[in-house]
């Protein structure tokens, strides 16, 4: 990983939110850097704040303290021509794909859209583009002059990343992508972005609640918690040894699709939901709902810690998590 | 055997009529629930697994000409020929179901616990304090913390996983005979959907409910499911107890759903197994098998034929008795790579990708 | 043995399929926009439909009817003052012996034109500045509000005086002016609603990630989506406007003679009611129709365009 070049890093990022009752920390001080030509798994459940961490990366948000450095730069020092290089080279795809595209025009205006904002093409070439672009993501041209609600979830979120291929970014941010699609189109989706990963070199920030199928396009994995990291490893290592309590519980709750498995499993079963929040614990954000939380764990707030080469974690009793 | 059947649907065919044509959502579908069992219908959107649903509680009837052939038995009784008001009676006492989504579901301005005791009123005529032991009574046997405390909040101050519970105790306070779970973790968190699975698998012990689960996910079907139907455009392409579809499928349709959940217990493949394209609108269903477009495996005779129904006996052999009689809750597929035909001439075609073979 | 194990296959019948003959993505049904969806809907109202015609009618007799016969509407004939509709001049004629047939479509003419611009120059700033307003938000979006507030405070009817003064009463042009200057504050708040509702949408978010200005995204992804619930608007307030054009003019401020309006028409036929009624009624059951259609039109586009009966 050394000799890779860094292309994105989020330094002590915070993202905070007022709301009547307080201080809503979405994002509570997030460390993480991305090479170029890779793919993090960022994995959380609802309510951890890795949707607005994505949001922030896109200058959706603006970070209440910290740096996010694009190429080493900061993004929200840009000027407006660098602000605009920044759009064409960091994309989103989005998580609903029935809101994500704009009722009212056909498809071969949503993916043009982009590419008329950046004066990229004109005229016939663009329409050229355009069904380029629907062909890499196996759509054509009878389809480039429907409209939205004409698709099903997989074609339209395939849409999407048409129109976000459309700039030719460099990163792309894929706000939970195939958390409201059908299992089986998950799998195509999946694939379709592996496939456009080789032939186009890009970065994928992938964020989802999927631990499954999140490792099939993962070179590494970030599990959030409450606004938080608490564990980044390779993505084959996370899966046989972890270390945070919580990635244990994630894993042990995806159900494996075999009876026979399934039967003989024991999983561990985390009481209770997300605390709010709004009023983090003084501790470790995880130890209200941690089986093996200690006095330590409800006072003072573990850092991330590398516990081996590569593997971060943040746990006081990490160590002992060891074969659990 | 007979006394045994609980809810059985036969041959039903419900269409709707937009101003684009006929939507043919279900095209003749047969299946049955016993007594003390869980089923689940696994299929993609718009398979028609919801809408057979639906018309199973009463949402579609002969009378708004949706229906269009069929019978769906409960106990013996056609609840097709059942006028509205008899229906109403049967729904949410002896038929229940749990939605996908709580939070549209449950009613914003009533607290939780007034609309766990709703039902368990209307249909047992019973004074409100008898209903609220019933009801803390139902929410202790689903295990949701403080019970009493948590019946005078309202939905929107409960979270996703609690509202679910509150749906399933709504759903089971009139202790009904057959509990309908429409996709019920598909909203939730893994850890959440983790609970609820828990959940429901404990109530089949304490409760003599049978369940009937709709979801596309195999994962949350390994985990609750005694016998499986696979729904493909409106028609079941495959049925077997859940350990003969895992483990022995034998439509390329059940291949591709299985293949395309990531298993976490194995090692990671390169590509991921998927199915390619999109189901066929059933505005227009293709004339042979509904699959074909998407099917590797696509012969001459799938595109222009529907593939009959073909049965497996215990060792898995095609049986002899092709369109006859099968025995009881038989694997059966329909699809022509099954056929005696087929294999004479080219031989057993073996499922790719399995998960078991890595 | 059964049927289907005696069914003879072609020879070919288990060969492989050749790849790509059969269309995996395929979309079989026709195609529909959302405008077209809006018009079948539309369609199945029947009040709706009609109304439309007869404004159509409407429309044709205003734009044709004064061609129909050779009087125009200011010349006086002292020759054949106020009779009753007859071969000759077929709604009558008034106490100048001016062919009221010319002047009812001539006047339509005006009294329309009126509507249709002092509803779409009001509509237009109220969209471009509630989109501008709830779009970019902050101080802004608090600034406008408040001006609004302060101007809707105030009876229209005052201003609409003070600004008749001003611009000089007499012509179409002026009510126009007038009544496009008190009349955008409300479009602009309902504007600025829809869009406030609209801006969270993943769609708007996408175009904001593609790099696109505010501008941009007011004129090409929020104001064609608002405009859907605004066309509703639209409709309703147009009989709103040719009342109130008629209403000006009864009370002196709006369009003077010889240029005749709907509302001039009434106002003059008013003083001779009692002995010429023709003259008051014809011009009042146009005025009441056009008022009457461009509510139903609304109502049938309020159903086809409303989000939550559309499926």
């Amino acid at each position: 990983m050394e000799n890779k070049k860094v292309i994105l890093e989020l330094k002590d990022v915070k993202t905070y939110f007022r709301v009547p009752r307080g201080v809503l920390k979405a994002v509570n001080g997030v460390n993480l850097t991305m090479y170029e030509g890779e793919t993090i798994g960022l994995v959380g459940e609802s309510g951890c704040g890795k949707s607005t961490l994505g949001k922030t990366i896109m200058r959706l948000y603006r970070p209440d303290s910290g740096e996010v450095l694009y190429n080493g730069q900061d993004i929200w020092k840009y000027n407006k021509r660098e602000k605009k290089e920044y759009s064409k080279n960091v994309q989103m795809i989005f998580q609903d794909p029935y809101a994500c595209l704009d009722p009212l025009c056909v498809v071969s205006d949503i993916v043009a859209e982009g590419m008329k904002i950046h004066k990229m093409y004109k005229g016939e070439e663009l329409e050229k583009r355009v069904l380029e672009l629907l062909a890499m993501v196996g759509l054509n041209k009878t389809h480039a002059s429907r409209f939205p609600h004409e698709f099903s979830g997989g074609q339209r979120q395939r849409i999407g990343i048409a129109r976000a291929l459309s700039l030719e970014p460099k990163l792309i941010v894929c706000d939970e992508p195939i958390s409201a699609l059908d299992v089986s189109i998950q799998a195509q989706v999946v694939n379709l972005l592996k496939n456009l990963q080789k032939e186009m070199g890009l970065s994928y920030l992938f964020i989802t609640h999927d631990l499954s199928m999140v490792r099939q396009i993962s070179d590494r994995i970030a599990v959030m918690y409450l606004g938080s990291l608490v564990e980044i490893a390779d993505s084959e290592d996370i899966y046989v040894k972890n270390y945070h309590p919580y990635t244990k519980a994630l894993l042990s709750a995806i159900p494996i699709a075999d009876p026979a498995v399934e039967r003989e499993r024991q999983r561990i079963l985390l009481q209770g939901d997300v605390p709010s929040p709004v009023n983090l614990p003084a501790g470790c954000n995880f130890c209200n709902r941690c089986p093996y939380a200690t006095e330590q764990c409800r006072s003072v707030k573990p850092e991330l810690r590398e516990i081996e080469p590569g593997h971060m974690v943040a746990c006081h009793r990490a160590e002992e998590m060891k074969g659990k | 055997m007979e006394n045994n059947r609980l809810l059985e649907v036969k041959n039903l065919v419900v269409s709707f009529d937009t101003f684009q044509g006929v939507v043919q959502a279900v095209r003749g579908v047969t299946w049955h629930l016993n007594k003390k069992e869980t089923i689940a219908i696994v299929g993609e959107s718009g398979c028609g697994k919801t809408v057979s649903i639906q018309t199973v509680i009463g949402l579609n009837s002969k009378a708004n000409g949706s229906v269009r052939n069929g019978e769906i038995l409960l106990e013996g009784k056609n609840l097709l020929d059942l006028s509205v008001s008899e229906m109403r009676k049967l729904q949410g006492n002896q038929l229940s179901i749990i939605f996908q989504d709580p939070f549209t579901f449950l009613n914003p301005t009533m607290t939780v616990g007034e609309q766990i005791m709703e039902p368990f009123i209307q249909h047992y005529h019973v004074s409100k304090s008898e209903a609220r032991e019933k009801a803390i009574e139902i929410l202790k046997l689903i295990s949701l913390p403080q019970p009493e405390e948590n019946m005078k909040r309202y939905p929107h101050q409960l979270s996703g996983g609690m509202r679910q519970r509150i749906m399933v105790a709504m759903a089971l306070i009139c202790n009904p005979k057959v509990l309908f779970a429409d996709e019920p973790t598909t909203a939730l968190d893994v850890t959440i959907q983790a609970q609820i699975i828990e959940l429901m698998n404990s109530l089949k012990e304490k409760v003599d409910t049978s369940i009937v689960l709709i979801t596309h996910d195999m994962g949350v079907v390994a985990n609750m499911a005694d016998r499986i139907y696979v729904m493909y455009a409106g028609q079941i392409v495959e049925h077997g107890d859940s350990d003969t579809v895992f483990h022995n499928p034998k439509h390329p349709y059940t291949w591709g759903l299985l293949n395309s959940v990531p298993r976490l217990d194995k090692k990671v493949a390169d590509d991921l197994y998927s199915i390619p394209g999109t189901p066929p609108d059933l505005i227009a269903p293709p004339k042979g098998c509904a699959f074909a477009a998407r099917c590797k495996y696509a012969m001459n005779i799938c595109k222009d034929c529907q593939p009959p129904q073909i049965h497996f006996d215990e060792n898995d052999e095609v049986c002899l008795s092709l369109s006859g009689q099968a025995a009881e809750n038989s694997h059966y597929a329909s699809c022509w790579l099954n056929h005696p035909e087929c294999i004479r001439r080219n031989g057993p075609v073996k499922r790719e990708g399995n998960a078991d073979g890595k | 043995m059964n049927e289907s194990e005696k069914m003879i296959f072609d020879a070919n019948a288990f060969d492989p399929l050749p790849e790509g003959s059969l269309e995996q993505d395929q979309i079989v049904r026709k195609k529909t926009s959302y405008w077209g969806d809006v018009w079948r809907t539309f369609k199945k109202n029947k009040p709706a439909v009609i109304s439309l015609w007869v404004m159509g009618l409407m429309v044709f007799f205003v734009v044709f009817g004064p061609m129909m016969n050779e009087f125009n509407y200011y010349s006086n004939d002292y020759s054949c003052t106020n009779q009753t509709p007859n071969m000759v001049h077929w709604f009558g004629t008034d106490n100048l012996g001016r062919d009221l047939w010319t002047r009812v479509w001539e006047g339509g003419r005006i009294s329309l034109l009126i509507a249709i611009f002092a509803t779409l120059i009001p509509e237009a700033i109220g969209m471009t500045i509630g989109g501008i307003s709830g779009y970019i938000g902050g101080k802004l979006d608090m600034f406008i509000m408040r001006v609004i507030d302060v101007l809707m405070g105030i009876p229209s009817l005052i201003y609409m005086i003070l600004l008749m003064i001003v611009l000089g009463k007499g012509n179409a042009m002026t009510l126009v002016i007038a009544i496009s200057i008190t009349g955008w504050m409300g479009s602009a708040r309902s504007t600025r609603g829809l869009v406030l509702q609209l801006k969270t949408r993943e769609f708007v978010v996408a175009s904001e990630t593609l790099g696109a200005s505010p501008a941009w995204i007011i004129a090409k992804r929020l104001i064609p989506n608002t405009l859907g619930i605004r066309v509703v608007g639209i409709t309703m307030s147009m009989p709103g406007v040719i009342f109130y054009e008629a209403f000006l003019s009864y009370i002196g401020l709006g369009v003077t003679p010889p240029s005749p309006s709907w509302g001039q028409l009434i106002k003059s036929a008013g003083e001779v009611f009692r002995y010429y009624p023709y003259q008051f009624i014809i011009p009042c059951v146009c005025v009441s129709i056009t008022m009457l259609c461009l509510n139903l039109i609304g109502d049938g586009l309020r159903d086809a365009l409303d989000p939550k009966l559309r499926s």
